[in-house]
Parts: C-alpha cells; sequence; structure tokens
C-alpha cells in the first residue's frame, strides 16, 4: 500500500475541476494509455491573460488523479508567465508530499501545463512534444527531460530518474545512459559502467576476460532484446572469437535496421576488447529471426 | 465498516482451529524437537503428526517432502538444488508467467551461462504445449512450470507436463502455492518429481512451506547447516508453523470439495454480475481455472485507482497495474497473454475463500459499477 498523505487522497477521492473547458485557450495533453496515465488540461482565461477556468481529465491511479487536481487549483488565477514557473516539485509539496515511486506524476501534470501554455501561444501543437534524442524507447522519454528532471529536482541515481520520469523502468536497457547523463549533470567527466571500464584495457587472465564478456552481455545487451521478446545466449569464447545465438522474434524493434552481430560486437568492443569480434552459433545461424538485417 | 476480503491469492486467514493448535507451541511446549530431553523430545512427534496430516493431503508419503520457510524458498530450493545435482547440463524450460519465486532465480541462472526457455501462453493463458514439447531435450536439467497461475487462476496440465518431462529425462518441479487445496493431488501417482507450497495460502499460517521430493530426485540441499529433515533442509523447525500447516491441511482435505462448490458459486456469481454490469470489462483467463479466482479488466481506468476506491468500501482486491507494483509496467502474466496494455492497467484480480459470504458478493456486485463510471468521468478517453 502506497503511503499516501491525506490531502492525496481527499483530492483523489474529491477531485476538483474535473471535465473540460468549453472553447478552452489552452490544451495540453500527455501520457497515453499504454504508458498507464495520462492527462488532458484544458484552461480559459479572463480579460486580464490570468487563467480564468482549468479543467482536467486524467487516467491513472490516484496520485495521477490527485496531482491533477491540485494542479488545476494552484494554477487558476495566475498569469501565464507565474503558471509557467510551477514545477513538479511544487506540485508535490502541494500535496505535502509524493512516495518517490509516484513523483513521475508531478512531472506529468508540469508537462501537461507546459504543452497547454505552449498551445494557447503558438496555437500549434497540444501534445506534448519529444525534445532531444529518445533513450527510453520503452517509455519514449528523452535525454533533455531526463537532464531537465534530474536539474530540478537534483537528482543523484538512476532508480530516482527512474521514479521522475519513468526512464530506464521498462526494460532497463538505457540505464547506463541514463547514469552518463546523471554524470554529466553533476559535472563529472562522462564514462560508461564503472566495472567494466576499469577492467577495459587491463591485462586480464582468461577467466576474466570471459567473465567480462558474459557480464556485458547481461548488463549491456540482454536487456534490451528480453524487451523485445528475443535473448542471447553466449555460447563459447576461442580466442578473440565471441559466439553466440540469438532467440526470439523481435518484431519492432528499433534495433533491427542493423544487424544484431555487429550491435553485440560493438559493445563488446566498447566494454572488454577492441580485438572482440562475434559469430552467430549455427544453430542460431539458421532460425528466420528479424535481427540478421 | 466491515472489511470483505476478496485477496485470497495473496494470503488468507488462518483458520480458527489452526490457530488454537499452534498456540500452546510458543510459552509451554517450546522445546526443540532435535533435543535428547523428553520435553523436546515430544515436540517431535507433533511434528511427525503434522507431516502424516500434510502427506494426506498430497497423497504422498510421511517422508516424501521437507518444511520450508516458505513456498518462495521451495521454489528456490528446487531450482539450485536440481541445478547443483545435475552438474552436466545446462538448460532449463519455465514458462513466462511464473511467480517470480519462480522467475528471478531463472534469470539468475541465465546470467551465469545457464540456457533459459520461457514457454509462452494463448490469449486464455493456455500453456503453449507444442513449444513445451520442442523445448525439453536431452540437455535439459528442469521444467519448472506452475500447477495454476495466481493471477488468473488458469490451471496448467501438471500431469501432461510431468509425463512428457519424464520422457526426456529431465526434472519436473512445479510451484503448486495456489493449487493445493482448492485441487485434489495424488502425489502417489504423478509424474511430479518436485512440487511447492505455502502455509498462508490454505488458511495456514505465514512462514512455513512444503518442498515435496519424490522419492529417487536427485536433489542438493539449498540450506545448509545442521542435520534437520535428515540432511535435506537444515534449520531449526518452524515447530508452531509446521503444526498449523498441517491442521490446515487436514482442514483443507476434509473440506475441499463442499468449499469448492460454495467458493465456485459465489465467483460466478460476482464476475457474471461485474461483467454484464460494467461496460467495456472482460475477463482474463480461460478454463480450465480456479473455483476461486477472477481476473477482470476494465478499460480506460486503472487498476490501483480502483482499489482504493474499493478500499473504501472495505472491500479488498489485488491488481496488475503498474502502479500496484511499485514497477512501471503491467503485469508480465496479463502481457504474456497478449492482454492489451489499456487493459492490463485496468485489471483487478478477485480471489475468494471459504470464508467469503453472498452478502459480501451481493455489496461488491452492488458497488462496483458505481466506481466504475465514477473513475471513467475522470478519464480522457472514455468516449463523450
Amino acid at each position: 500500500m502506497w503511503e499516501y498523505t491525506d490531502k492525496l487522497k481527499e483530492h483523489f477521492f474529491n477531485p476538483r475541476n474535473v471535465g473540460e473547458v468549453a472553447d478552452p485557450d489552452g490544451v495540453g495533453e500527455v501520457g497515453s494509455l499504454a504508458c498507464g496515465d495520462a492527462l488532458k488540461l484544458t484552461f480559459k482565461l479572463d480579460g486580464d491573460g490570468r487563467i480564468k477556468d482549468a479543467k482536467f481529465k486524467t487516467f491513472g491511479c490516484a496520485s495521477a488523479i490527485a496531482t491533477s487536481s491540485v494542479l488545476t487549483e494552484m494554477i487558476r488565477g495566475k498569469t501565464l508567465e507565474e503558471a509557467a514557473k510551477v514545477t513538479n516539485k511544487d506540485i508535490a509539496d502541494y500535496l505535502g508530499g509524493l512516495p518517490e515511486q509516484k513523483m513521475h506524476c508531478s512531472v506529468m501534470g508540469r508537462e501537461a501545463l507546459e504543452a497547454a501554455i505552449e498551445n494557447y501561444r503558438t496555437g500549434g501543437r497540444k501534445k506534448h512534444e519529444l525534445e532531444g534524442e529518445v533513450v527510453c524507447t520503452c517509455f519514449g522519454v528523452t535525454d533533455k527531460e531526463i537532464e531537465r528532471v534530474i536539474r530540478e529536482n537534483n537528482l543523484k541515481t538512476v532508480e530516482q530518474v527512474t521514479n521522475y520520469c519513468k526512464a530506464g523502468g521498462g526494460c532497463g536497457g538505457c540505464k547506463g545512459q541514463i547514469e552518463r547523463i546523471i554524470e554529466e549533470a553533476a559535472g563529472a567527466k562522462a564514462k560508461s559502467r564503472a566495472v567494466p571500464a576499469l577492467l577495459k584495457g587491463q591485462k586480464l587472465t582468461n577467466i576474466q576476460r570471459i567473465q567480462l564478456i558474459q557480464q556485458t552481455v547481461n548488463e549491456q545487451i540482454r536487456p534490451a532484446l528480453r524487451a523485445h521478446g528475443g535473448n542471447i545466449e553466449l555460447i563459447d569464447v576461442e580466442g578473440n572469437k565471441v559466439i553466440v545465438g540469438f532467440r526470439g522474434m523481435c518484431a519492432q524493434c528499433r534495433l533491427a535496421e542493423f544487424t544484431m552481430k555487429d550491435v553485440v560486437e560493438a559493445r563488446l568492443r566498447e566494454f572488454v576488447s577492441d580485438e572482440l569480434y562475434v559469430e552467430e552459433d549455427a544453430d542460431s545461424a539458421r532460425q528466420p529471426h528479424n535481427h540478421r538485417g | 465498516m466491515k472489511t470483505i476480503y476478496f485477496d485470497n491469492n495473496a494470503t488468507t486467514k488462518v483458520a480458527e482451529e489452526v490457530l488454537e493448535e499452534m498456540t500452546p507451541y510458543f510459552c509451554e511446549l517450546y522445546g526443540n524437537p532435535s533435543s535428547m530431553h523428553t520435553f523436546g523430545g515430544r515436540i517431535a512427534e507433533k511434528i511427525r503428526n503434522a507431516r502424516q496430516q500434510a502427506a494426506c493431503l498430497l497423497g504422498c508419503e510421511p517422508s516424501d517432502f521437507v518444511f520450508t520457510s516458505g513456498v518462495t524458498e521451495s521454489d528456490n530450493a528446487a531450482i539450485m538444488g536440481t541445478l547443483a545435482a545435475v552438474p552436466n547440463k545446462r538448460k532449463l524450460v519455465t514458462s513466462r508467467v511464473e511467480h517470480p519465486a519462480v522467475l528471478a532465480p531463472c534469470r539468475d541462472l541465465e546470467a551465469h551461462g545457464y540456457t533459459v526457455v520461457e514457454i509462452g501462453v494463448d490469449k486464455q493463458g493456455r500453456l503453449d504445449m507444442d513449444q513445451l514439447e520442442q523445448q525439453v531435450d536431452e540437455e535439459t536439467a528442469l521444467v519448472t512450470i506452475m500447477y495454476a497461475n495466481n493471477e488468473t487462476g488458469v490451471i496448467f496440465p501438471a500431469e501432461a507436463i510431468a509425463e512428457l518431462v519424464k520422457s526426456r529425462g529431465a526434472v519436473f518441479h512445479t510451484d503448486a502455492v495456489q493449487a493445493v487445496g482448492k485441487i485434489p493431488l495424488n502425489l502417489s501417482t504423478s509424474n511430479a518429481d518436485l512440487l511447492s507450497l505455502s502455509g498462508h495460502k490454505l488458511h495456514g499460517p505465514k512462514g512455513v512451506g512444503v518442498l515435496y521430493i519424490k522419492k529417487g530426485t536427485r536433489l542438493s540441499p539449498y540450506m545448509k547447516g545442521g542435520h534437520q529433515e535428515v540432511g535435506r533442509r537444515a534449520g531449526t523447525e518452524n515447530v508452531a508453523g509446521i503444526i498449523g500447516l498441517g491442521k490446515a491441511c487436514e482442514l483443507a482435505a476434509e473440506a475441499m470439495n463442499e468449499e469448492n462448490k460454495k467458493v465456485k458459486y459465489l465467483r460466478d456469481k460476482l464476475e457474471e454480475a461485474i461483467l454484464r454490469t460494467c461496460p467495456d470489462s472482460r475477463l482474463n483467463g480461460g478454463e480450465p481455472r480456479l473455483p476461486n479466482t477472477s481476473n477482470i479488466s476494465f478499460e480506460y481506468i486503472e487498476g490501483e485507482a480502483i482499489l482504493l476506491m474499493l478500499d473504501k468500501y472495505g472491500i479488498c482486491a489485488s491488481s496488475g497495474s503498474a502502479c500496484t507494483s511499485g514497477s512501471l509496467e503491467p503485469s508480465h502474466v496479463l502481457r504474456a497473454m497478449g492482454v492489451p496494455f489499456t487493459a492490463a492497467h485496468g485489471s483487478v484480480r478477485f480471489s475468494l475463500s471459504r470464508y467469503n459470504t453472498e452478502d459480501e458478493v451481493e455489496y461488491t456486485i452492488g458497488v462496483m459499477p458505481q466506481i466504475v463510471k465514477r473513475l471513467r468521468e475522470l478519464s480522457p478517453f472514455v468516449a463523450k
């Protein structure tokens, strides 16, 4: 059971301003059914350019509904300049706090507000659009969004980033990348995961090298394949030749445009040794699948 | 406010009769059954009695199983113990809809160089037997597939699987935690090698379980230490827990058929009414199915919100939505069945027990449509 504040529960059971404003000046939509939460925010301005009326419709858990409800309360009476200053932290604070794992609900509120203001100003997009490069393919979160939640909430760990914007919460294949973004934000020199980075380039025994190859397959390659219904098996290592087998189908996979063998080879070279090359074992090569490009 | 407990696949009420049996073993008869003195020694006799009660329910000999700390330990012990005993085989076969107590150790082994194959299910949640047939080969050390699914109640053909696995020379383990006490078992005639169960799913206490080990099955001990359980499971016996589990098994064996009829009647009534009165709802999971479980999806709304609304009325249920699990993705079981994300997020599981009443079912039937309607008023996806 989540530890929700009384204020949050009160807003969940008695949400304010449910619905859609008639003839709205701004409309903002974020999230989707597939993501598990979505919010549509509409507002109407008065003659002085203040938000006269704001309403919401939300699909999601109790905290998503409650944050939407308080958001409409918070922005009523504000000018758009004032409203634009509302951060996800303000929304969470207004509720007396949110469980860490639910902070992404407050971020969704802020994003909907921004999209609605943008919609009013340019008359254009209503949807919250992706800015930057997609890092988390499961939830469609970009590097720019990740950088922003890190900056605004002073985040230090991948887990926190996942709690605030969902990135990394699906297959987990982008966790290394998120770690790099956190390090960059902290001003540290970008570097990959600690263990492989330390070991690469050092003289390794055969046993250490094979373990590092296995670890790289486990941590850097398998999660992304699994998320799309596929899998990889490390079959053997002979000198610099790494023999792997692929299994499963990976329809709609963004990796499908590359040959999977090349992707694995690149990762192994990045994390283990530049001399490695990859071969597919005979059983795997006979099977039909999308990844051979 | 009265509590209406429809979450019996999560845990169950300890039967009063069970608690009564257990009570003396805390402050009065607290001896260690391994002790040489009479005070401890007589506890061993009580444990033998509990062992007999459990053996009756399972249809096996009292020496065919060890007591564990619960089904998670039983599952881990079955998987790790089999692989340790069969070091020359490196393949494991399981299903995509297993409980994490099986899936997590299997995936962990994959990272250690084992080949792990997860068999899929169809839209009704039924196991792909053709795929299983193809995958179980002479390389396979262990096949571990649940008896009945905890989220949907769908029952797998454990006997057919056991026969297939036996014919290929592999070991078959089944997590039967949701089935024991609901489906009659006769392990003496079964080809299953290993079977896990837990006390707290059949009105026994938490923290105690069983791992059945068919005679002749090679299994290395998972918990190492003292000589308890003839060296097969170390650790001082959870005396009160074991005695409670024994009593719970006895009660289940006595009343299973009659209770199943009553529970199924209540479940069917609840399910039929909800599907009829709540538009855009669908049942997840086909037959054969446990008599107590109903998993229903409500389109356009989210499971956690439904649970909190139910909670306000004192009704306890659970959900496969992402938000209830602390993860961000909905139930792996529903996704494996190809339930659309939209429906998986809005899924609610009702799981009944012999303690539920018709009044409780009728009350729930009464409140469910308003809850669904209320949340849909908030949802941006419902057609205007």
